[in-house]
């Protein structure tokens, strides 16, 4: 067993959204890596289903996800039913993310948890566009 | 059955000991093969984490050789089979999956595009403009009368309509083409945007009941007036083109809804559930 961050992928399979060379190049570098992963052909899909590997993901310590925008994927597992810890999740933006920096961080151990965090209200909302909030 | 109840396949590619690590490059081809299938797919090799899979069945691939490796800890609720890919090229082994999935009865993938609102409950106040306005029930509430997206196979693929109503930027279709609606960080901007709010009453010229009304009762009058079919669809066509256009809803989800008046009854009932809801709330704060 080994403390680094679990790995999850989303291939976002039903849709065009995510560049497919990012997927791509984000899921080969997996392939060639030695480590443990999990891929699942649309994060989506899992939520609807309240897929309960979700919940067990969650619940499973820090982990690092390789899918859209860290705002959806906090609120994706919410509606599955399994809330990622705030301060253990590291969602990588394959939507506005180059592969190189996917992967680095996904092969990081180090954490750099980014998902929005509490309630927020129309005045708290950023004045200018950042496509990833890093904390 | 419902999404949430289905039994799923997920499939495992065991690289660990009794099995020979695949390729690089194999390893890459089976993976988006089986992706490409709908299928969720674990990478183990020794020492690894991956998250078990508590519904469903099991479907362990590896090149095993003949030397199958023995399953520890497996429960009833979770069946799992081996398969020896020994030999196997990627289209061959996403073939086996889906033999398999289809032998266990486990939900299919790929029959429903996962396209449905996504509640950011940071900023959602619960007005429940959202539930008023879906037609087609894919809001409700749950105990705490709390707004929910409940129905997602109901909900009109590609439409974002709902998103565009939310005063507060609160509603995401992931798979969305733009920001915020996609999930991107809400800017103040959003929230004054003429194109992000859709204020369909004014759309329609006022109050949204009584317009869809009037609307119906001049449809009504026209046709019995001039029978003239062709003019009648013009009109829809017309409306539906300003709709679409405003609020980038696709053309087939308009050309799909209902008669007028079915429109109005799902509209009424959408808002009384609100309105219940509502109180409720009221009367519990």
């Amino acid at each position: 067993m080994t403390n680094a961050p679990r790995i999850l992928y989303c291939h976002c399979q039903y849709a065009q959204v995510v560049p497919a060379e990012v997927k791509e190049a984000v899921l080969r570098k997996l392939c060639d890596s030695g480590v443990a992963f999990d891929a699942v052909a649309d994060l989506c899909e899992l939520s609807a289903r309240q897929d309960p590997s979700l919940q067990r993901l969650a619940e499973g310590g820090a982990v690092k996800i390789a899918a859209c925008f860290p705002r959806a994927v906090k609120w994706l597992f919410h509606a599955a039913r399994a809330d990622l810890p705030l301060d253990g999740a590291e969602v990588l933006n394959m939507r506005a993310q180059s592969a190189e920096e996917i992967t680095a961080a996904l092969f990081n151990v180090e954490m750099k948890p980014n998902l929005p965090k509490g309630k927020v209200t129309a005045t708290d909302a950023p004045a200018t566009s950042v496509g990833v909030p890093v904390n | 059955m419902a999404l949430s109840t289905q039994s799923t396949l997920r499939v495992v590619l065991y690289e660990g000991q009794d099995a020979q690590p695949l390729e690089g490059v194999d390893r890459f081809s089976a993976l988006t093969a089986l992706l490409e299938k709908g299928f969720a797919v674990t990478r183990a090799v020794p020492g690894g984490r991956v998250a078990p899979h508590p519904r469903g069945s099991l479907l362990v691939l590896g090149n095993f050789a003949g030397r199958e490796p023995q399953a520890e800890g497996v429960s009833a609720e979770t069946p799992v089979r081996f398969q020896d890919i020994t030999g196997l090229d990627a289209a061959h082994i996403a073939e086996a999956a889906e033999g398999v999935r289809a032998e266990t009865g486990a939900a299919k993938h790929g029959d429903w595009k996962p396209w449905f609102p996504v509640i950011d409950y940071d900023r959602c106040t619960n007005c429940m403009q959202c539930l008023s306005f879906c037609l087609f029930g894919v809001y409700g509430v749950d105990e705490q009368n709390h707004i929910q997206a409940q129905n997602h196979d109901n909900c009109k693929t590609n439409c974002p309509a709902c998103s565009r109503v939310c005063p507060e930027a609160a509603i995401m279709f992931p798979k969305y083409k733009a920001g915020p609606i996609n999930g991107d960080v809400v800017q103040n901007s959003d929230l004054g945007k003429e194109k992000m709010k859709i204020d369909i009453s004014a759309l329609l010229g006022g109050d949204v009941y009584s317009a869809l009304r009037e609307r119906s009762d001049a449809a009504k009058a026209r046709f019995s007036k001039e029978r003239d079919d062709k003019k009648a669809l013009q009109e829809r066509q017309k409306c539906l083109a300003k709709l679409a256009s405003a609020g980038d809803i696709p053309v087939e989800v308009l050309m799909s809804l209902p008669s007028p008046e079915e429109i109005m009854r799902r509209a009424e009932d959408a808002k009384a559930q609100a309105q219940a809801a509502l109180a409720k709330q009221m009367q519990t704060s």
